[in-house]
């Protein structure tokens, strides 16, 4: 692609990463963790809080259940009394890493220099605390059945209350056009395992089997327990700088090479064309359209798995194995281990790791690229790696590389 | 949460329940829409049997309700009664107690006989788990609660 250079997001590196504390019922504020990732990430950019001119977030602003929506801009910039050129945060997008992909724009268009994204869940805290027991605490409580309106309507009477029963329709469809397995779709969960057992900071790291899989409790078939993400507390930021910038970062710099945003079929849990694939096929689509880079060019890939069928489908429509051939791809499970050809959710993933809900895979991406990775550092110095958040009509991916590339 | 701000997550699992609940007809409590202008004709159309979806006079079939046609962005629109046949586009076995003391559940996935790209999502009644496939010919059978008459389907027999 000719223009390729032009590209706006190219104009944007990751100078920086930081994490907070993650773990099961942290009773921390969400601000709290945040303020501790973005303190961490700035330092790790060489920074101080007085360069950071640009804030960014998926979503904030009291989207979703308790304690899933994070803390709003304005709170954090307030904590961190920035003074900022730039802003934005939101639920609508190509994914959590929208909030990244409008920083890159931003830096490239000049409206900031530095900005810090970040990406907060405190589900595990707030399920504790018995603030998501959503329509069963309504139940519970005597005030009567809310009703609703939008999206919703068409999927909750049914009792189609979580994405666990949205999601398992594409996986069931998977199963019926392209022959899938539970033994297959159990090595996304299995691959995570063996990788959080060597990341200190995983939720779940003890060993876990096949037959382990095959006898957990069910969900909403074909999904099981350990096909569903396990919620958890932290804070995930990473500071997008201007990439004229990247020779100043202590740490190596990630540049963003391309960016996929597009979402072509209809924006539905239930109405999309292709329920076998959904958005991740117009997200990957148009990120490979704006690059020379291909599939095989990939050392590293940290594919959302909020449920481990999503990984699946992302592996196909990222084009590292054919459509409807991802079961075959990762059925021996070592293709996809961190010693095989596609190293995959090298941290764990959000099935054992937690569901930092897509910063995790961010972050985790960068940490292989700079080679500190710890335990689980991919050999061979990987250089290209890409990332992708979401999953049904919500899908976003990018491609990051150590250098300009 | 309300509306239709939130995507990802109505509610999650309530304290884990290992037995093997038989199948029923969807949840043990219906969490009902609110009824308005738009929508008002498609939720009480199962008051005499028939169901129905928003049609323009190019006859496409919009649904969810809208205002233009998506197809052809006419804004000539009314309902009109369709077969209730379908196909199980896909479908899962609920397990898991959203709502507490309720059944097994089948959630299903329709694709309305007269137009291949509309689909509801519902609940698949009067059916054994080992009967449902992928493909399978389906009917209307509503069941009212308060004044919503939900379409269900249940395999044509």
């Amino acid at each position: 692609m000719a223009a390729s250079d032009q590209l706006h997001e190219r104009k944007a590196v990751i100078s920086g990463i930081g994490q907070s504390a993650v773990g099961r019922r942290l009773n921390r504020s969400d601000v709290d963790l945040t303020v501790e990732a973005a303190l961490a990430a700035i330092e790790d950019a060489g920074l101080t809080r007085d360069d950071i001119d640009g804030i960014s977030t998926y979503p904030g602003g009291g989207m979703g259940g308790a304690g899933f929506a994070g803390p709003t801009t304005p709170e954090v910039q307030d904590a961190l009394r920035l003074q900022l050129n730039w802003h934005d945060g939101g639920g609508e997008g190509p994914g959590q890493i929208r909030a990244v992909f409008s920083a890159c724009l931003a830096v490239a268009a000049g409206l900031a220099r530095h900005v810090l994204v970040y990406r907060t869940v405190t589900e595990s805290t707030a399920q504790g605390a018995g603030g998501r027991q959503g329509i069963a605490g309504a139940v519970g409580s005597g005030r009567g059945i809310p009703r609703f309106g939008g999206t919703f309507q068409w999927l909750l009477p049914y009792g189609a209350m979580s994405a666990a029963n949205w999601i398992a329709l594409v996986a069931q469809r998977r199963m019926y056009e392209y022959g899938l397995t539970r033994e297959q779709l159990a090595q996304i969960a299995l691959n995570g395992r063996r990788n959080a057992a060597l990341n200190p900071k995983a939720i779940y790291r003890d060993p876990m089997t096949l037959d382990d899989y095959l006898a957990a409790r069910m969900i909403t078939t074909p999904l099981c327990l350990f096909d569903c993400d396990a919620p958890c507390d932290g804070s995930t930021a990473v500071i997008v700088s201007h990439a004229d910038y990247a020779p100043d970062t202590p740490n190596p710099a990630c540049h963003v090479n391309a960016i996929g945003t597009a979402l072509r079929g209809r924006p539905n849990w239930d109405q999309f064309d292709d329920m076998t694939t959904m958005a991740a096929r117009d997200a990957a689509a148009a990120m490979w359209a704006r690059t020379d880079l291909r599939p095989t060019d990939v050392d590293v890939a940290e594919l959302y798995d909020g449920f481990s069928i999503l990984t699946m489908v992302w592996l196909e429509e990222l084009g590292f194995c054919g459509k409807g051939e991802s079961g075959a791809f990762v059925a021996d499970g070592r293709t996809i281990a961190l010693d095989g050809a596609l190293p995959l959710n090298t941290s764990g993933g959000q099935l054992s790791a937690g569901r930092l809900h897509g910063f995790g895979f961010l972050h985790e991406a960068c940490l292989q690229l700079r080679g500190q990775g710890g335990d689980r550092q991919v050999a061979g110095d990987p250089e290209i790696a890409v990332v992708a958040n979401g999953g049904g009509p919500i899908a976003g991916s990018m491609l990051l590389t150590r250098g300009a590339g | 949460m309300s509306g239709s701000g939130g995507r990802w997550v109505a509610c999650r699992a309530v304290p884990a329940d290992t037995e093997i609940r038989p199948l029923g007809r969807g949840p043990s409590i219906r969490v009902l829409p609110v009824l308005n202008d738009t929508n008002r004709f498609f939720w009480t159309s199962g008051e005499d049997g028939r169901l129905r979806f928003l049609r323009c006079d190019h006859g496409h079939y919009v649904h969810p309700p809208a205002p233009v046609c998506g197809y052809c962005l006419s804004h000539v629109l009314a309902p009109e009664a369709v077969s209730g046949r379908g196909t199980l586009h896909s479908f899962t076995v609920n397990h898991q107690q959203w709502v507490p003391g309720s059944d097994r559940y089948v959630v299903g996935l329709v694709t309305i006989d007269e137009q291949d790209d509309v689909r509801l999502l519902t609940n698949i009644v009067d059916c054994e788990e080992e009967e449902l496939r992928i493909g399978m010919p389906v009917e209307v059978a509503f069941e009212q609660s308060e004044d919503v008459w939900l379409p269900l389907f249940r395999p044509v027999r």
